[in-house]
């Protein structure tokens, strides 16, 4: 039986993080090689790289730092942010990671997904999903609706109806992120992450809220994800992801514990 | 040294840099003369089998690989290359290398997993080892140990062969072979420590092997 994916998401900047990354002990480091590296040893299942300005200011993609990280953590990784076309996920595959990340792009041109699943396999292809509640309407009969560029752009597109198109599509996974948990600390939005889980038949992955570990027992239990994207909630020390792994495991949710 | 054979598997450099990491010489090629006088092989691979068959039918890289089995050079095979060894795969109803008895074949839809959700295909993320004969390649390896899986075919070599299974939907052979002839349907590459250790006793046993 798969173990529950914790998976850590760190943004990058201009090469740095977004924000600093406090471990137990040690002062702020801005490097993202060095998180990442340490996120490994702490027994992270997967990391998530995100590229949070490419989107909107069209960066190119710190190829460098994917390599780097690619010499020192021996687990999946994947990369997103402003990839859009097969020549950017090929720019990061070779560069070493396991997986793209698209989002926006794909919202934009969902002939992404298919050329990125054929060129690479689906398993290579996530897609991340920035959902939106709101109230329900014909348009969008699930009460979820696709927002673009960091939930700055309403697109009019049912969450529901998005996920099984990617699906079809050739998606290998789908990231769902909920702008209205995003940041709260107050839990995933779970209704949302079943609804998504339930429609459609390839991993779902939970992203925004997460402020404690019973959050994510939550979201691989009653939001029946596949794993639990985190990010404030072991980036400033108050927890680590072994201790979150070990609350999971004693939760009755079955985590990779030795590693 | 080892060399990591050249075919274009998508997973080469990342076999590489788990290697360099470890300290362990090596070098991706397809030249025949070096990979015949490598300490061993590593035959990794992602893909499809009838991809992978043609590609190395055309390079004439399968008679090598068949050469490396029959002079006894150790030889690990990773994924693809876990399933490409055996005789015949579902996958584009491909005739494969045969040098190891058994075929490959693809897991049903509709799964169960042990708790009754679902269990689609590709069987991907972490999953443990259910041991069935030790092996060198296992040697200091936690038995709650976890590997990366990404595969939606199973290798179904001959049980005498079978080192251990794993459980998703269905048991299946994780791992096969004998002294100096191992394959692997998960990536140890991408495995963490466990992943690693299992690599660096492979070179280990190349290493013992060599000397002899």
């Amino acid at each position: 039986m798969l173990s529950k994916r914790v998976i850590p998401c760190l943004d990058v900047r201009n090469g740095r993080l977004t924000k600093g990354i406090k471990f137990a002990g040690n002062e702020d480091i801005g490097d993202p090689v060095e998180s990442a590296r340490r996120y490994y040893e702490e027994g992270a299942d997967e990391i998530v790289f995100y590229d949070i300005t490419a989107s909107a200011e069209a960066r190119g993609i710190f190829l460098d730092v994917v390599e780097r990280v690619a010499a020192q953590i021996f687990i999946p990784f994947s990369v997103g942010g402003g990839i859009s076309t097969v020549a950017d996920m090929r720019d990061v595959l070779l560069a070493g990671a396991e997986k793209v990340s698209v989002n926006s792009a794909a919202v934009i041109n969902p002939h992404c997904i298919s050329e990125g699943a054929e060129a690479f396999g689906s398993q290579a292809i996530v897609v991340g999903m920035d959902v939106l509640a709101v109230p329900v309407t014909s348009e969008i009969p699930s009460g979820y609706e696709i927002v673009i560029h960091g939930g700055r752009k309403r697109m009019g597109i049912d969450a529901v109806a998005w996920a099984r198109r990617c699906q079809a599509l050739g998606a290998g996974e789908l990231c769902i992120n909920s702008i209205d948990a995003d940041g709260t600390r107050d839990g995933y939005e779970l209704n949302l992450t079943r609804t998504i889980a339930e429609a459609v038949s390839i991993p779902v992955i939970a992203s925004g809220g997460a402020g404690k570990p019973q959050h994510m027992v939550d979201a691989v239990t009653k939001g029946k994800a596949s794993a639990a994207l985190i990010a404030s909630i072991v980036h400033y020390g108050q927890y680590t992801i072994r201790q979150c792994k070990d609350y999971m495991a004693q939760h009755g949710v079955r985590v990779r514990g030795t590693w | 040294m080892l060399a990591i054979l050249e075919y274009g598997a998508g997973n080469q450099t990342s076999v590489r840099r788990a290697l360099d990491h470890e300290h362990i010489p090596c070098v991706v090629t397809a030249d025949p003369t070096i990979l015949q006088r490598a300490q061993g092989v590593i035959f990794p691979g992602v893909g499809a089998a009838g991809q992978a068959m043609r590609v190395l039918r055309s390079t004439g890289l399968d008679k090598i690989l068949r050469s490396v089995v029959e002079r006894r050079q150790p030889l690990l095979g990773i994924c693809l290359g876990c399933q490409i060894l055996l005789e015949h795969s579902d996958e584009n109803d491909t005739t494969t290398l045969g040098v190891v008895p058994g075929r490959c074949r693809r897991f049903d839809d509709n799964m169960r997993e042990d708790d009754g959700s679902p269990a689609p295909v590709p069987h991907m993320g972490w999953n443990r080892l259910n041991v069935m004969k030790p092996s060198p390649l296992l040697q200091g390896i936690e038995t709650a140990a976890e590997f990366y899986f990404v595969h939606s075919y199973f290798a179904e070599p001959a049980s005498d062969l079978v080192i251990a299974t794993t459980v998703y939907g269905r048991e299946f052979c994780s791992a096969y072979g004998r002294d100096g002839l191992w394959a692997v349907q998960f990536h140890p590459e991408k495995s963490g420590r466990p992943g690693l250790k299992m690599l660096r006793n492979f070179y280990s046993y190349c290493e013992a092997h060599h000397a002899q």
